[in-house]
């Protein structure tokens, strides 16, 4: 789960990270109670998930508290590459002598955690790694030892920092790296890490991704979920356990397995091109144990979702048997009654794959029709969902 | 032969006694595996009987090595849990390590393969979040079901538990020699390189399948190891061409940031390897198909 810069801050205040003050507006008259309060000029600044927020005019300065009311009101609202801003985060402005970069994140390749840290702060980081690698340290962090005092230094010298501000960013590290662990975050970057004209080291701007898996260990996490900004479909979707992730296509699908879900979206991309170019409409993974009731409910999201035209539910009976499925399919039918009105292609193979397709064969239901492969099952669900548009 | 797990294999149970260790300690042993008894330390000196197979329960992975010679060990303890259990697989020198568990928070991936490292990596570990490994009608260490397929002459390696099933019934007249689910997490122990590794080396292995899937760079790193190193037709298949950027498919590790992870960068590289890659699961058989056809 990505942050907003806000909650970002909040989770570096809470150990001890240097972060300017600030608070959080979703209406322009909040916005200007912030600045009367700050008593001193301030930016304004979207809270969006996803880079790019100055370019887009979503950043912007303010002198008096009336500005502060009207560069909200302009912020607010703003589509910033597909994320509409709900609220703008008001901090007072601050003069900057140098910016830094500084990030910890999980290294996949070597399988463990990679401190990430550059002089040449501020700017897209990716474009300093692409355009002068040498500019930016990359310190790898055993999980186990992890980074303490020692360490921090290592990394100060490796990134070159200037040596009257070295003591306070290897503080800034031990810190950061405190609440990497300890919040299970998969991402903490601080871009930019700034040197104030008094010589302070502040984390201006940050980004945290926190480990969703590690959700039993930190119940005060839930609360940083954003539920306005959330689909309302992937809203109960998760509500109900299922995996479910949104797309912008006409036909649902429905499978076990993540692989083979994310499989199933692209052969029904490619069975689209010949069907006036459907796409797929979601992605669900209902996992190994397809019940009656989880297929109902899997059903019941993608039939609620007014962009689907058919859909395709591809199981591989693994574990589960596809007779359990068959059983899962009919009854799912017989829950949603009439709310089930869009046309389903079903594809079953595996274990106990006759019995399955007898038990939907018998059922006849007039909605369902069943393919025996995956290439010609898409293709029919595609076919089903252009006729439909 | 096969790799990782062979008729030989002595499998202990990590968590046998719980819901989905007893229901997959069953299968196993329905598939022939030799399976020798499992750890829990609340249930230490207990006997369960799995349809009059009774197998011994014990304290330790240590203490049941000690007791039966086992050499592999699958875990199926629950995702707070299964750090502590994989730290103690390793401190016990077992030879492998097959991590079924989904959802293990990626700090304590990290801490316990970090460890495996700093002991000398004497335990390979498989997963975590993987279904495990079949070598077809020698031993079944997990999840994947024992009755899509029989032994043969094809190698597979897979992120995906349900691709891997898809594999290996397109491919089920050929049959396999190993077939290994790697697991979809940000940090895997065994990758698809390790496996690769072994399939080159084993001379039952007559040819590959690689299934890939968006995220990370595993692919781009295989197919740089490939071009290297493996002799032995490999044929490809990658999971999601359609995937958004910044939306996460199922898999922890399976989501698409930036310019990286990408289906398309994945297949191009696997492409300049020499390996054929199939647009879909049954195209990428079409291709193995043709390929097993002219070896004979």
């Amino acid at each position: 789960m990505d942050l907003y810069e806000y909650q970002a801050k909040d989770l570096f205040a809470a150990h001890d990270v240097p972060v300017l003050p600030g608070d959080v507006a979703s209406t322009p008259a909040e916005a200007k109670a912030i600045a009367e309060r700050f008593g001193q000029t301030v930016v304004v600044k979207a809270q969006v998930k996803t880079g790019g927020r100055g370019k887009a005019g979503g950043v912007k300065l303010a002198e008096t508290p009336d500005e502060t009311e009207a560069k909200a009101e302009a912020i607010l609202g703003l589509d910033i590459k597909g994320h509409v801003v709900h609220r703008v985060l008001v901090t007072p402005a601050s003069d900057i002598a140098e910016e830094y970069y500084f990030s910890f994140l999980l290294d996949r390749a070597n399988r463990t955690f990679l401190a990430m840290a550059s002089v040449e702060g501020g700017m897209d980081i990716e474009e300093v790694a692409a355009t002068k690698p040498e500019a930016l340290a990359k310190v790898p962090v055993d999980a186990i030892k992890g980074v303490d005092r020692a360490k921090a230094d290592e990394i100060v010298a490796a990134a070159k920092f200037p040596a009257e501000v070295a003591d306070q960013v290897a503080d800034v590290i031990v810190k950061l790296w405190e609440t990497f662990v300890s919040e299970d975050a998969t991402l903490v970057e601080v871009n930019p890490l700034v040197r104030d004209p008094e010589g302070k080291i502040v984390a201006l701007d940050g980004k945290v991704t926190l480990d969703e898996n590690a959700s039993f260990r930190h119940p005060g996490h839930e609360a940083l979920v954003d539920k306005q900004a959330e689909d309302p479909l992937e809203a109960k979707a998760k509500a109900k356990g299922l995996n479910y992730v949104k797309l912008d296509g006409q036909v649902g699908i429905i499978g076990n397995g993540a692989g083979l879900v994310m499989s199933t979206l692209d052969v029904v991309a490619y069975a689209g091109e010949k069907h006036n170019g459907v796409k797929p409409a979601n992605f669900l993974d209902i996992g190994g144990g397809a019940s009656a009731e989880v297929m109902a409910n899997g059903l019941d999201i993608i039939l609620h979702d007014p962009d689907v035209r058919s859909v395709f539910v591809n199981v591989f009976g693994g574990i589960t048997a596809c007779d359990a499925v068959a059983n899962g399919i009919v009854a799912a039918l017989g829950i949603l009654g009439d709310e089930a009105k869009k046309p389903l292609v079903v594809r079953l193979d595996g274990n106990n794959v006759e019995e399955g397709r007898r038990i939907l064969a018998e059922a006849n239901h007039p909605l369902v029709t069943v393919v025996d492969t995956m290439d010609n099952a898409a293709d029919k669900a595609a076919e089903l969902a252009a006729a439909g548009v | 032969m096969a790799i990782f797990i062979t008729k030989d294999s002595k499998v202990i149970v990590q968590g046998m006694t719980g819901a989905e260790g007893t229901k997959h300690t069953k299968r196993m042993l329905a598939s022939g595996t030799n399976i020798v008894g499992g750890v829990n330390p609340r249930k230490a000196g207990e006997k369960v009987d799995f349809d009059g197979n009774v197998l011994p329960v014990f304290g330790t992975v240590a203490e049941a090595m000690e007791a039966t010679g086992a050499d592999v060990t699958v875990i199926f303890v629950p995702p707070a849990f299964a750090k502590a259990a994989v730290i103690e697989a390793i401190d016990a020198g077992i030879g492998l390590a097959v991590v079924i568990t989904e959802g293990i928070p990626v700090h304590d991936t990290a801490a316990f393969w970090a460890h495996a490292v700093a002991t000398g990596n004497k335990t390979r570990i498989i997963g975590p979040n993987c279904p495990g490994l079949i070598s077809p009608g020698q031993s079944n260490a997990g999840i994947i079901p024992a009755n899509i397929s029989g032994p043969g002459k094809i190698g597979l390696v897979s992120k995906s538990g349900t691709l891997t099933y898809q594999m290996m019934y397109e491919l089920r007249d050929f049959g396999f020699s190993t077939a290994i689910g790697i697991g979809g997490d940000p940090i895997i122990g065994t990758t698809h390189i390790d496996a690769l590794a072994a399939f080159e080396a084993d001379p039952e292995t007559a040819a590959i399948v690689m299934i890939g899937e968006i995220g990370g760079d595993a692919e781009e790193r295989a197919a740089a190891y490939i071009k290297e190193n493996v002799t032995k037709p490999v044929v490809g298949y990658v999971a999601g061409f359609t995937a958004p950027e910044g939306k996460t498919m199922g898999h922890a590790g399976a989501i698409v940031s930036g310019s990286a992870g990408t289906a398309q960068a994945k297949k191009e590289a696997l492409e300049a390897a020499g390996v054929k890659v199939g647009k879909t699961p049954s195209e990428t058989a079409a291709i193995m198909r043709e390929i097993m056809g002219s070896i004979g």
